[in-house]
């Protein structure tokens, strides 16, 4: 089979770009930390309500300017939907759905993670920039989907 | 021998355009739903008597993204290798109607429980939303259709090479096997999920369903099905363009050595829609990202060939300079025009399929009404144009009739309203999923929120793009209805180019089916089987159904 010259340099320079593109995500993946959300955590769905943290859902500080936010996501709510962040403040949020999938996405920002039920997801996210975030259901959840929203607040403490 | 196949013997004309004509009337249908989303979308309308945005959505993804696609890709791979290979046997061309007929009643199901709103579950159908087992049972006729005329196409290649020994099959037919090889693979994955999982669980004989499994089995198929939809597009691109251009195929085995490829890559690849889920290592993630990008590799060769295949001509008629060889293509001819629009919107859709298949920018746009925007560039505007392109002369050819100047005007007017509409459409549904817009939501202001409220004007810009859509869609109606039925009788060309080296050795050495079989399963075992075998140690209880809609 007789690879023509243009095409040998036009797949090189392709096959390089692709092997940069490579490891920029690999580099950020496993050498920075910018991981997908991968919690292996499991859960019986139908015990969401009696299984801490998500007994008590809501923001729990954990350590100097680090919090824990505990959140529950049903047809067609989120729970807590009403959040304060401190400005600065490290908040792992830690999500789990009680019955179908959702989705759990801050509009505008990297913190976007599929809810499914039996499996808590967790994202970490450093929170700089004071102001009103929407947090959005972003997977079909049903006919009350589009309604299904919540608030965080970032405020200089 | 050449005459005998170059016209597609009648039976088998009959039988690609009972396909063609699915397709269309789901275009039908599938485009005034998608009309209709838009506008609710946009806040100016609801819809009347009660009728659900979900409902209208379900039935816009199914009978575009499954309906269209598959009975098209059948239609036109039926005629490719009849006039290839020569004339379908009795056997063959009968087993290919029982395809035909089981895909059509499937059809028939599905459309039905969709719009008495008893699957309002979208094309997607994620558990534990559960839809009437109707709704499953019809998805499973439309996929075991197509396996049954897999097969009849697998045993005319067979007859082929049987009566051609120590030859090459003819590029075209070598391309249908290929992408039904592909297509038989992928949908294991989603008859494994309808069967074993969804259908028991909807029937009552199982009270609980494994999420993350149903999951990754229907992308499993998911994505590969992109490549389904993708391959005929670049059969036609291959081997008709340049014949209707008047030109030469670039490399024949360059083309065979392409689809092998999509061949071994398009299927181990279905986590990077997965990239937010719980359930999956994030090491096993990057594998699939790996495997996914490498995708590119087939796609560049594609294009180069491509745009070497257009200049070779332009300069044999004389053209000078770096881009003189542009002005010597035929534009004014419908059967390159549309498909060569579908290729210049494909080098933005390539490139947004990189960015979501990647860890860290999948982040910020997984979900949002970017990917929509997306596959509307790839699905909606390259494949689908190509489709328009090939059936302005493939319906003329099996109808008997000819397509006159005012239908090819008409059709370069389609092809310039296709684009303008998806521009505006799928243009402002990428800046809206920058901005946070998430997909497959109903008009939602969420409580007045400043965030939402920078949305609506995208979202009314998608509106303006889907009614000038619809009206591509009205247009290219006419003028397949016009191709079928009342243009003037005559002969059409099926335009099959030659290779410009014909008697290249490696293409038959391409053929080597135990080979790349093998080492496409090969390639799924690797990427699947341990983090499988972690998505059942480690499962969490399973779901029951909901019906929330």
């Amino acid at each position: 089979m007789r690879i023509h010259k243009y095409e040998k340099i036009w797949l090189t320079f392709g096959i390089g770009c692709l092997f940069v593109f490579l490891t920029v995500v690999g580099v950020s993946a496993f050498a920075e930390g910018n991981q997908p959300p991968s919690c292996l955590t499991t859960i019986d769905p139908e015990k969401v309500d009696q299984t801490p943290p998500f007994n008590k859902p809501g923001l729990v500080k954990t350590g100097n300017n680090e919090y824990q936010l505990n959140m529950v996501a049903s047809a067609f709510t989120f729970t807590p939907n009403q959040i304060e962040i401190p400005k600065g403040a490290k908040v792992t949020i830690n999500i789990t759905s009680k019955d179908v999938i959702h989705g759990f996405e801050v509009a505008g920002t990297n913190v976007n993670m599929m809810v499914e039920p039996g499996y808590v997801n967790s994202f970490t996210k450093t929170f700089n920039q004071p102001g009103e975030y929407t947090i959005v259901c972003n997977e079909y959840c049903g006919a009350g989907h589009h309604m299904m929203y919540g608030r965080i607040k970032v405020v200089d403490k | 021998m050449m005459n005998e196949t170059m016209k597609v013997d009648r039976r088998d004309a009959k039988l690609a355009l009972a396909h063609i004509y699915v397709a269309f009337t789901a275009l039908a249908l599938g485009g005034l739903a998608g009309l209709l989303q838009t506008l609710v979308r946009s806040g100016k309308l609801q819809l009347p008597a009660g009728i659900s945005y979900y409902t209208i959505l379900t039935t816009h993804g199914t009978l575009l993204g499954l309906v269209l696609t598959t009975f098209f890709i059948i239609g036109f791979q039926f005629a490719a290798i009849s006039r290839t290979a020569g004339t379908l046997s009795d056997r063959v061309r009968f087993w290919s109607w029982v395809g035909f007929w089981t895909m059509t009643v499937g059809t028939a199901m599905t459309v039905f429980f969709i719009l008495t709103g008893q699957a309002s579950v979208l094309y997607t159908f994620y558990a534990p939303l559960q839809a009437h087992p109707g709704f499953y049972l019809g998805l499973t006729l439309l996929v075991v259709g197509s396996w049954i005329s897999g097969f009849a196409t697998f045993a005319h290649y067979a007859r082929w090479k049987k009566e051609h020994p120590g030859k090459a099959s003819p590029l075209l037919t070598f391309m249908a096997v290929t992408n039904m090889a592909l297509w038989l693979v992928c949908t294991l994955g989603v008859a494994a999920t309808v069967l074993f999982q969804l259908l028991p669980w909807s029937l009552g004989f199982v009270d609980r369903i494994n999420i993350l499994v149903s999951r990754t089995l229907f992308w499993y198929f998911g994505h590969p099905l992109v490549y389904f939809w993708l391959l005929p597009a670049y059969m036609v691109w291959y081997v008709c363009i340049p014949k209707i251009i008047g030109g030469k195929i670039f490399s024949d085995s360059l083309a065979r050595l392409a689809f092998i490829l999509f061949l071994f890559l398009s299927i181990p690849v279905g986590f990077h829609h997965q990239l937010l889920e719980p359930g999956i290592t994030p090491f096993w993630k990057f594998v699939q990202v790996v495997l996914t990008f490498m995708v590119v590799i087939p796609s560049l060769m594609t294009a180069f060939a491509m745009f070497a295949t257009f200049e070779a001509y332009g300069r044999s008629k004389g053209a000078t300079g770096l881009f003189g060889w542009l002005r010597k293509l035929p534009w004014g001819d419908a059967r390159f025009f549309a498909p060569f629009v579908g290729m210049v919107f494909f080098i933005p859709a390539g490139a947004g399929g990189i960015i979501n298949a990647s860890h860290q920018m999948d982040q910020v746009v997984h979900n949002t009404m970017w990917v929509t925007g997306h596959f509307h560039l790839t699905v909606a505007t390259t494949v689908v144009l190509t489709f328009f392109g090939a059936a302005y002369w493939l319906v003329p050819h099996l109808s008997g009739r000819v397509m006159t100047k005012a239908m090819n005007r008409l059709a370069i007017i389609q092809a310039v309203v296709w684009a303008i509409g998806m521009s505006f459409m799928s243009g402002s549904m990428h800046f809206e999923g920058l901005l946070g817009a998430p997909r497959r939501s109903a008009f939602s202001t969420y409580g007045n929120s400043p965030q939402a409220l920078e949305w609506i004007p995208y979202q009314i810009a998608q509106a303006v793009g889907g009614t000038i859509l619809f009206i591509g869609i009205i247009l290219v109606l006419v003028i397949i209805t016009n191709l079928a039925f009342f243009a003037p009788k005559g002969e059409t060309e099926f335009p099959v180019a030659e290779a410009a080296e014909p008697q290249e050795r490696a293409a038959l050495a391409l053929e080597n089916w135990k080979l790349w079989i093998g080492i496409t399963v090969a390639l799924i075992l690797i990427a699947y089987t341990v983090p499988f075998i972690d998505m059942i140690q480690n499962a969490p209880p399973g779901s029951k159904g909901y019906k929330l809609w």
